[in-house]
């Protein structure tokens, strides 16, 4: 009898701190919930860049893709802008892409900036946030690695502070 | 051996203070009560958390078994709930700087105080939510605690009492001398119109009723147990979406959470305000006190579903799901959906128009039309007159470096870098056009760009939410509401009425409402020989509340 209490008792604890525990889990993480995930096979998207051409993310399948979500308006875009502006064009030779998404503004907008900072790899304008959207994405800016079998390898979140960074993003999705 | 033997020879748990089944006082040394009237808190049965305090596990449970525990939580709760409103949380303040910065620069060396502690954040913090989670533990554990042994007791109790038990209840009398057989029978009768149940055993007489209100605390406790599992699975993924839409006149978005699968059109948005004209003119001099007071909020708004399978940011064939109106409090609801409206934003600027004009002349030559969301490139005008939108920057200020750059991209302040072709100048002529000024960068400029118009498009904020939780919240609040009613609006009195040598005893107890429980013995022993109990308190003045 007082081993049977002992075992209701444990029992019961148990299910009341494995509740609290999932609880404590899941607030701290509720902020983390992407709707991409690590791991897990990145969403297609079609959009138009600058010059008209579509990109369709499945079609870079077999080769390496880093995805940036950026705006004009966006400081912190801005800056990480030059960097992988240089290495996309040491990259690009051996299977990795850049291909940066600006979220919700004008061509003309755009371009402007593109020409300023002499971007030489494919903006894709998302206008009405669809992609955005799917990707869950906020604040900017965001960057997605995507490897070559489509799937999501890191996501980095705000500002990538130095250009070195770059280059250990391009080798990690390099094919 | 941790069990006692009373000497009706019923087997109690170890901590008991009245036994089971006769009531009678079990002395082992800790509990002697000298009072004349004895505790009857849960009817003196042991509670489990004092049987033993060994193993690990029994220390914690005793902790949380403890009602003084329980109620310092619910205190230190209350103290840190209170904390977290002395200053805005931060999902309230403005996203214009750091959260840091914010909080010194509004509050000073308290609001960094605030910050630092985690103030700004209170009611997600790990310590908040794990005081909210022991409260939780320890109403459960507390209510096993309890509710257990006094089913015992209750179920066990026999009808015969001991005579300790009966003499130190609250209501207490004796008749000597015979009291006849129709008294018994007119005494039973009349509790049986008063709705007792009763136990008769060799002539004793044990009526009881409203039992079931003792389980109304119990009850109570169920119901906030399922309230707070209910707030918890607000965290579980999918069972709790909140979320922002702003979509502009005209505009068609998808709408966030949906998996792309619906989109919302923004027809019209509509602010109404009362008229001094129109309306009750009882209204009149309120309205002449305080100026504008809004009507009516509302979206007309046409909801989508899309056709087949598409690829985010390709165009989805849509087809239309339903279009009403959203007005504050009546929101617009699809599956598991509801879009409340919350938030608005009028005039927001969505076309300029200018003319291209000669400075000196005044002369135009065509105008030209900025949608400010989608510009051109080029507007031709005719004639070898065209003009190129160099730059755009929809929310203008002027950079750390001096050059222009936008702040977001909604054009609140839109401003332009135009290149003016004309046949005198085909090579062109460059105009910074902003609101309210116009920069000539390259030397005087022959052509102007002549404000020329605007027009604007009002915005609406909707709230996406989804809530699978709230029905079960609901139903934790009702469970709660009956607990409280079955507790409160009815009393557990139970009557007692012993042959103890040539002697009647009666007793009786309730555990709220002394006076009612008076007045119906008055009624049961009318007109028998039996006499009428006496309270024991009476002298002290003494009214007890809830006994549980």
């Amino acid at each position: 009898m007082k081993k049977q209490r002992l075992i209701i008792r444990t029992v019961i604890l148990l299910l009341l701190g494995a509740a609290v525990a999932y609880t404590l889990y899941a607030n701290f993480t509720k902020d983390e919930v992407q709707k991409v995930e690590v791991g897990k096979k990145a969403p297609d998207f079609v959009l138009t860049d600058l010059n008209g051409e579509k990109h369709q993310l499945s079609d870079y399948e077999g080769e390496g893709v880093l995805l940036n979500f950026w705006a004009t308006w966006c400081k912190p875009c801005e800056k990480e802008m030059p960097f992988l502006n240089s290495q996309y064009q040491a990259y690009k030779d051996q299977g990795v892409h850049v291909i940066a998404v600006n979220v919700g503004e004008s061509q003309v907008a755009v371009s402007d900036f593109s020409k300023r900072y002499d971007l030489q790899f494919p903006i894709v304008l998302d206008k009405d946030t669809q992609v955005m959207t799917a990707y869950g994405v906020d604040p900017l800016p965001i960057t997605f690695l995507i490897d070559k079998q489509g799937n999501v390898v890191e996501i980095h979140k705000g500002q990538i502070i130095a250009e070195a960074d770059v280059t250990e993003m391009m080798e990690k999705i390099k094919p | 051996m941790n069990q006692v033997k009373c000497e009706c020879g019923h087997v109690n748990p170890h901590g008991t203070i009245l036994c089971e089944a006769c009531g009678k006082i079990i002395e082992d040394g800790t509990q002697i009560t000298a009072e004349a009237v004895i505790d009857m808190r849960y009817e003196g049965s042991a509670r489990r958390s004092q049987t033993y305090n060994k193993s690990m596990i029994d220390k914690i449970w005793n902790f949380f078994s403890s009602v003084k525990v329980g109620v310092w939580l619910i205190i230190v709760t209350l103290i840190a709930s209170s904390l977290g409103t002395i200053l805005p949380q931060e999902m309230y303040i403005p996203n214009i700087m750091p959260v840091a910065e914010y909080y010194e620069d509004q509050y000073g060396w308290f609001g960094r105080l605030y910050y630092d502690l985690g103030f700004h954040n209170l009611y997600s913090s790990w310590w908040y939510l794990l005081l909210v989670a022991s409260i939780g533990v320890s109403l459960v554990i507390c209510s096993l605690d309890r509710v257990i042994p006094l089913y015992r007791a209750l179920n066990k109790q026999r009808v015969i009492r001991h005579e300790s038990f009966l003499q130190r209840q609250r209501m207490f009398g004796t008749t000597s001398g015979s009291v006849n057989e129709k008294s018994y029978e007119l005494a039973i009768q009349q509790l049986k119109k008063k709705r007792y149940h009763i136990r008769e055993d060799n002539g004793n007489i044990l009526a009881e009723k409203g039992r079931f209100s003792r389980w109304g605390p119990y009850v109570n406790h169920v119901g906030l147990i399922i309230f707070l599992i209910g707030s918890m699975l607000r965290f579980v993924p999918g069972m709790y979406i909140d979320e922002v839409l702003w979509v502009r006149e005209g505009e068609t978005k998808v709408i966030p959470e949906t998996d792309g699968q619906y989109y919302l059109k923004n027809v019209d948005f509509k602010l109404e305000v009362y008229d001094k004209e129109k309306d009750n003119e009882a209204f009149g001099d309120a309205l002449d006190k305080t100026g504008m007071v809004a009507k009516n909020y509302q979206s007309d708004v046409i909801l989508y579903k899309t056709k087949g399978n598409t690829v985010a940011g390709e165009e989805p064939e849509l087809e239309e799901v339903d279009s009403s109106s959203i007005r504050v409090n009546e929101p617009l609801k699809f599956e598991k959906f509801a879009l409340y409206q919350v938030n608005y934003k009028l005039d927001e600027l969505s076309k300029m128009s200018f003319l291209l004009t000669n400075k000196s002349t005044s002369e135009t030559f065509g105008d030209i039309t900025v949608n400010l969301y989608d510009p051109e490139k080029v507007y031709e005008l005719g004639n070898g007159y065209s003009v190129q939108l160099m730059s755009y920057f929809p929310d203008f200020e002027f950079g750390d470096d001096g050059n222009p750059t936008t702040k977001s991209k909604v054009p609140n302040n839109p401003a332009f870098v135009f290149k003016m072709f004309s046949p005198e100048k085909p090579e062109g002529e460059v105009s910074f056009v902003a609101i309210q000024q116009t920069i000539e960068p390259l030397g005087d400029n022959e052509y102007k760009m002549a404000f020329n118009g605007i027009e604007t498009k009002d915005v609406t904020g909707l709230t996406v939410r989804k809530d699978l939780t709230l029905w079960i919240i609901g139903l934790g609040g009702l469970i709660f509401m009956i607990g409280v009613v079955q507790g409160a609006y009815w009393n557990h009195r139970r009557i007692w009425i012993q042959r103890k040598g040539d002697e009647v005893w009666v007793a009786a107890h309730t555990n709220k409402n002394w006076f009612g429980l008076k007045k119906e013995i008055q009624l049961v022993l009318a007109g028998t020989e039996i006499n009428e109990p006496s309270d024991q308190l009476k002298d002290n003045q003494v009214d007890e509340g809830e006994t549980d």
